[in-house]
């Protein structure tokens, strides 16, 4: 009866194309944002700022959607006042070598409250951007993959090559390897010539542009409007999943995806319940909404356990010097 | 022509003067050794050559020409390349990346990377597997990899620091070879070192250091005897290591180990079935190659690791089941081999590092006395000669002589009947040493029995009693130090005799 019961709700969130659609921009926007940070901790930064970054670059998306008319326009300015924001993080914690998770965590309340303050006027304004989806000619009329993956808008298909891009560049070119090595031995890396400073920058830089990118895509996508709420802990499980995905491009993707899935359903678990008279394609499951939401982060713990299992004498698959401030041992 | 010429190097440092005008000068295809005692200054004039350092005063030739390096990107753009003590690996990278870091092409193509790597590597000997990461390696392959890397650079001037302290004999014998086929090459090759037998198989020239300044330059090695090289290091004919002359009979059984098994934590038996017993007043040597079980030994015996099976006895009293404290107050002392971290905290001061063991006795209750522990202090630092500034600051500037000192006696404060001393003269000078050693001695004198376990051979030939040796967690062999030969020991230490299977 209850197995009965679980698969019958399964069909029914399955079969709701909302639902998929909810998943891949929820999905998307995750990417992004762990994407960068992928790159900033790659390099040994250790970004808590991403809540804050998004924020920002929520406002300034939305603000740029209706001074500019265009989303892309929107987006890319977005990405560049994030990569900008994140050089206060930069600055404090990579040239000035202060502790990276004070710096991050003020990176966040800082861009939280400039945020609200800065969008007091824009939260009665309509948007003036909007991603709209891409059509695909005949793709789009498969069933299941056509209105969903092969609908979904531009942003989707850019995330997807940053994605490939961030791994070539990692794991298949000197800038990579260099980089890499800033966040395994920042000393090493410097006694072979590698400047650690400035890859640090440019890779906190890059991280604030995707987190920019992020937050734009929140309010000319998901959400179409601007509220100082908005993020509402979307940067924290972007933070997860870097950790989840094992700082690899391609679980990232899966795990965002995975957690874009959670962040999909949980809210269904509410506005898609049997109420008494209602009884095909209703959900019968009784689950508050706010474990689903709690998920991400369970899972997240759950992939720590088991990779500290699994590494006890390996080397940790996090980046070695990942919060550590590096300063030439210069006498 | 030379190939290095360092004229006048002075380099000072807060409160020490590291380099006072020494010199060096290297000739091409050619192995030179640098020798000194600890805090000689070699390691400075190294780094001073590898763009470590920039030199207070003085100047860096390479092959004539007057350098000046800023960072050490500049030495080995200009052709020097160095192999720290410590490896400077990204122990996640492979072989490749570590070889390839820092002068690697644009885009990367694993394989024909790997397969350049490869070709180097056998062009002068160096076996080693491109795609492994690095952290699965032995500290003899690593090695490898760091003279893989300064070769990769085309480095023509290549610093060795200490570079058979992790080895074994055979892989020592290979470090051997590989720096001739360099200097075949017309590379020149730096050696630093305080053991006069490399120097002499290894080396073509030696340069001698002392206090910072160059006391011997260029001597041909066939001119160096013990004596000679320890009166250049030293400044006065001291002789090296002196067999011990024992004074005291072995008595009875003070500490009984019985088949000890310990496993890491993947289940692999490191500590392998060891039984061994140390006498009233006897020193047994433990010899052996880093990593072959001493450390996760002495850790299970004095209670700070667990044992699968097997049982410890103090004086026939069973401690098996007793944590660190409670062996300590049967009578157990253990001088462990991290000294900073494990047996002194550096940061806190020298009373506190000197109650940690007998705090409890001190004072009523939960609180402490504290002109008790001072004058407890007090007396280990007058008793054991511990040059500290002030007992109520840090220990973290204190000399390692000092600092052993200060551990040795806090172990010795409250009489103990077994002390296990890991590597307790390791990294000490000459006095250091000396000091270390005399006390050993001078406890065995009065009834302790010692556990000594050593990497310095001679050490362990001048102290011990007994000495066995350790090849992967099972001891291989006993030797009377009296009779064994070092090669005998050496061997052993290599596992020929495990491979026999005998010991197993």
């Amino acid at each position: 009866m209850i197995i009965a019961g679980i698969l019958g709700d399964l069909q029914v969130l399955l079969t709701d194309t909302g639902m998929w659609v909810n998943l891949l921009e929820f999905g998307i926007l995750l990417y992004l944002a762990a994407l960068g940070e992928v790159i900033a901790e790659k390099a040994g930064v250790l970004n808590l700022g991403v809540e804050g970054m998004m924020a920002v670059g929520a406002l300034t998306g939305y603000w740029a959607g209706i001074q500019t008319g265009s989303p892309w326009a929107a987006a890319v300015i977005a990405a560049l006042a994030v990569a900008i924001f994140a050089m206060v993080h930069g600055v404090v914690s990579v040239v000035m070598g202060a502790d990276q998770v004070v710096s991050g965590l003020a990176l966040t309340i800082l861009g939280l409250g400039l945020a609200a303050f800065l969008g007091t006027d824009l939260v009665s304004q309509p948007s003036g951007a909007k991603f709209s989806d891409l059509s695909l000619g005949a793709l789009g009329d498969i069933p299941g993959v056509g209105p969903t993956l092969f609908s979904m808008d531009g942003m989707g298909w850019v995330a997807l090559a940053l994605g490939f891009i961030t791994w070539f560049v990692l794991n298949r070119t000197r800038v990579g390897l260099n980089l890499r090595a800033v966040g395994e031995s920042a000393a090493t890396a410097d006694a072979a010539g590698t400047p650690v400073v400035a890859t640090r920058l440019v890779a906190v830089a890059i991280g604030g542009a995707f987190a920019g990118l992020a937050g734009a895509y929140l309010t000319l996508k998901v959400t179409p409007s601007w509220n100082e709420s908005i993020v509402g802990g979307l940067g924290w499980i972007a933070v997860a999943l870097v950790i989840f995905g094992a700082w690899r491009p391609g679980r990232v993707l899966i795990g965002a995806l995975l957690f874009g899935g959670l962040i999909a359903v949980g809210p269904r678990f509410q506005t898609r319940r049997c109420n008494g008279d209602e009884i095909t394609d209703c959900i019968t499951t009784e689950i508050n909404p706010i474990v689903v939401s709690m998920l991400p982060y369970a899972l997240t713990i759950a992939v720590l356990v088991l990779l500290s299992i699994r590494s006890r004498n390996r080397p940790s698959v996090a980046p070695a010097a990942i919060g550590q401030a590096y300063r030439r041992e210069e006498r | 022509m030379t190939a290095v010429e360092l004229d006048g190097i002075w380099k000072r440092f807060p409160g020490v003067i590291a380099n006072a005008g020494a010199s060096l000068t290297v000739a091409p295809g050619s192995v030179h050794a640098v020798l000194g005692e600890n805090g000689a200054g070699k390691t400075t004039l190294m780094n001073v050559l590898a763009g470590v350092y920039r030199p207070d005063e003085g100047t860096v030739r390479l092959d004539g020409v007057e350098q000046s390096f800023s960072k050490p990107a500049d030495a080995i753009a200009a052709g020097v390349g160095m192999v720290y003590q410590e490896f400077r690996l990204i122990p996640t990278f492979t072989v490749t990346e570590n070889v390839a870091l820092g002068s690697a092409p644009a885009v990367l193509s694993k394989s024909s990377m790997e397969k350049q790597v490869g070709e180097l590597a056998e062009r002068f000997g160096l076996h080693t597997e491109p795609g492994r990461e690095v952290w699965q390696l032995s500290m003899g392959e690593r090695q490898r990899v760091e003279i893989l890397k300064a070769l990769w650079r085309n480095a023509q001037v290549l610093i060795l620091d200490e570079p058979t302290a992790v080895l074994t004999p055979n892989e020592a014998a290979e470090l051997g070879r590989i720096t001739a086929t360099m200097a075949a090459e017309g590379r020149s090759i730096i050696f630093i070192s305080h053991k006069l037998d490399e120097v002499k198989t290894f080396c073509d020239e030696a340069t001698v250091l002392r206090g910072g300044k160059t006391v011997a330059s260029s001597l041909s090695v066939d001119d160096l005897d013990a004596g000679r090289m320890a009166e250049l290091m030293v400044g006065e004919a001291t002789a090296v290591s002196q067999r011990r002359v024992r004074t005291t009979v072995v008595g009875e059984r003070v500490l009984d180990v019985d088949n000890i098994i310990v496993h890491d934590i993947h289940g692999r038996a490191v500590v392998n079935d060891v039984s061994l017993v140390v006498g009233r007043g006897e020193i047994v040597g433990i010899a052996g190659v880093a990593g072959n079980g001493q450390r996760p030994l002495a850790d299970a015996i004095a209670g700070l690791r667990q044992a699968s099976t097997g049982t410890v006895s103090v004086t026939h009293t069973d401690i098996t089941g007793m944590d660190a404290r409670t062996r300590n107050s049967h009578g157990l002392a253990y001088v462990p081999e991290d000294r900073i971290g494990v047996g002194l905290a550096p940061r806190m001061n020298a009373i506190d590092n000197a109650i940690m063991r007998n705090y409890r006795t001190l004072g009523d209750g939960p609180l402490i006395d504290f002109g008790q522990a001072e004058s407890r202090a007090a007396s280990l630092i007058e008793r054991y000669n511990i040059k500290v500034g002030r007992v109520d600051q840090p220990l973290a500037g204190l000399s390692g002589g000092n600092l052993q000192r200060l551990l040795v006696g806090r172990e010795l404060d409250d009489e103990p009947v077994v002390l296990i001393a890991a590597q307790p003269t390791r990294g000490l000078d000459v006095q250091g040493v000396k000091a270390i050693q005399d006390i050993l001695v001078e406890q065995a004198t009065d009834g302790v029995g010692i556990l000594l376990i050593s990497e310095d051979l001679e050490e362990l030939f001048a102290l011990s009693d007994r000495l066995l040796v350790m090849h992967e967690g099972a001891v291989v062999g006993e030797f009377d130090p009296d009779t064994a030969t070092r090669q005998e020991v050496g061997a052993a230490m290599a596992g020929a005799h495990a491979s026999e299977g005998s010991a197993h």
